[in-house]
């Protein structure tokens, strides 16, 4: 196979550029191959986070050629021989090292989220959970915890101030998976509209092209979600209904506040 | 090696080399030319009916001075297009649609223009604030654009009547393609997909309403291309309709 020519950037969280490094590149090669081929031969010190090689632990998160993805499951023979092919960590977290990022901001999120609350058993002392019920929210738990739809969201990759009001696709796949779930009794509408600010989210769809387990984010979690915000803040006739059938409207807090520009 | 120097990752430059804004420009272009020809079409106020076919930017016509009324609850007194009082709600329907949405963000306010590369404004509010706020409106757009259809249905049976015989046209074959689209259009929304079911958290012993969200789920996954082969062919029925009643077209036709 002829020398293959990657550009990694280098640096930290001061700063860095892309350095160029030629290294031979055997058939079947994935760029997270490439990059071990340069830590072997070219630069010991090239920090890159990865484990297990097959698609589906979510470390090897990064931009090849500004495209959010999986090094492990990006193919070198996807790009042209004479192709200019950059590699860089993912843009939205902090850079720590190379192509390593800390991406704490997800954890301190997901604490944020009300946990599972299981409902009261049937009388017989069981829980039930239907095939229907459990198709549905199954989609939700292939989410490997990659953070490329976090990487690709405009709303924090290019408003760094938003992060504090907004958490992101990957949490509101979360919260759909809890929200829809049929034994689920916590209730978190009012929290994913003021806490979590769906509102934010303008459904442009990113966040579905990259994930790498295919997961429709928007079509089957954000949408639904914004529908069901709807419905508890905005449908005037929802609200009558409630009021009719005697429900209380729960305490809604306000609308977070973008920050001026 | 090149030296490093201080940029920091989050200031580098868009990486992205490929025609990312291809897709934009096509938007642009034709939601931009839908636009401008149904503005026109629609305040014309002329050109709309060509016996059988009623052009689908005019149904209902609901004025006393349309050329061919369906349901004249307006007096004379409206001397103005009759469609500037029917455009308004599939146009509704079509601005708060999420498919289009995500195209519109998109292609005309770059927010952002494709995945991965740079918004163009500093600051984002989503659809936090007034007027982006009135898209949580858009089950009502709904409601409003899927009776309109009843209309547009009944305009089809119409297009297959061709002075008390039974006939087709290539206008009628048009209106009709049309309608299909239109309610594959509807059929296939978010917000339909929602009411219909979508709201529950368990479908055990909810049987129609399963089926309903289950039917709503396959369509809703190609909404996107029933939002834009019913926008083109709604546009393509009018000029073809005005062209016929310009004289321009000769409608080819059996009737039995």
């Amino acid at each position: 196979m002829p020398d293959t020519q990657v550009w990694v950037w280098r640096g930290d969280a001061s700063g860095g550029d892309f350095m160029p490094y030629r290294v031979e590149a055997d058939e079947g090669m994935v760029v997270l191959d490439v990059v071990h081929r340069i830590q072997a031969e070219k630069a010991p010190d090239l920090a890159v986070r990865w484990n297990c090689k097959a698609g589906k632990c979510g470390s090897c998160s990064a931009e090849v050629n500004g495209h959010p993805k999986l090094m492990c499951m990006t193919r070198m023979n996807e790009f042209a021989p004479d192709e200019h092919i950059t590699i860089s960590p993912v843009k939205t977290f902090p850079v720590i090292k190379d192509l390593v990022t800390d991406v704490s901001f997800n954890y301190e999120k997901a604490k944020t989220i009300p946990p599972f609350k299981p409902k009261p058993r049937d009388p017989d002392g069981k829980r039930r959970m239907y095939q229907e019920d459990v198709e549905r929210v199954q989609e939700f738990h292939k989410c490997i915890e990659c953070f490329l739809c976090q990487d690709v969201c405009h709303v924090i990759r290019d408003h760094e101030e938003n992060k504090e009001s907004f958490s992101g696709p990957r949490f509101f796949v979360r919260l759909a998976a809890l929200e829809m779930h049929p034994l689920d009794a916590n209730e978190r509408i009012d929290l994913i509209r003021a806490k979590h600010g769906l509102g934010f989210c303008n459904i442009t769809k990113c966040c579905t092209e990259v994930c790498p387990e295919d997961i429709h984010i928007t079509d089957n979690a954000i949408i639904p979600l914004k529908e069901r915000v709807v419905s508890a803040h905005y449908d005037p006739i929802a609200w009558a209904l409630r009021r009719m059938r005697g429900k209380k409207d729960e305490f809604a807090p306000p609308e977070p506040k973008p920050p001026s520009a | 090696m090149t030296q490093a120097t201080a940029v920091k990752v989050r200031d580098r430059p868009a990486e992205r080399t490929d025609f990312w804004w291809v897709e934009p420009v096509v938007i642009v272009a034709v939601l931009g030319a839908f636009v401008l020809y149904s503005m026109y079409a629609g305040l014309a106020g002329t050109n709309y009916y060509f016996e059988p076919y009623l052009s689908p930017l005019y149904s209902p016509c609901i004025t006393a001075n349309c050329v061919h009324p369906t349901l004249p609850i307006v007096g004379s007194y409206w001397n103005l297009s009759p469609a500037i009082l029917i455009v308004a709600f599939p146009l509704a329907f079509r601005v708060t649609c999420y498919y289009y949405r995500r195209s519109y963000y998109r292609a005309f306010f770059w927010s952002p223009p494709a995945c991965a590369v740079p918004d163009a404004r500093k600051s984002y509010a989503g659809e936090t604030r007034f007027p982006f706020l009135a898209q949580n409106l858009h089950r009502y757009a709904l409601i409003f654009a899927t009776t309109l259809l009843i209309f547009l249905w009944w305009d089809v049976f119409l297009a297959f009547n061709f002075n008390g015989h039974f006939g087709i046209g290539l206008g009628s074959i048009l209106m009709l393609a049309n309608v299909i689209l239109l309610s594959g259009y509807s059929a296939s929304c978010h917000s339909l997909r929602y009411l219909v079911g979508g709201y529950l958290d368990s479908f055990h012993g909810k049987s129609l309403r399963f089926r309903l969200w289950s039917w709503a789920n396959t369509l809703n996954a190609r909404h996107a291309r029933w939002a834009w082969a019913s926008l083109l062919v709604v546009g393509s029925t009018d000029a073809y309709i005005r062209l016929l009643a310009m004289g321009v077209l000769h409608d080819p036709r059996i009737v039995f």
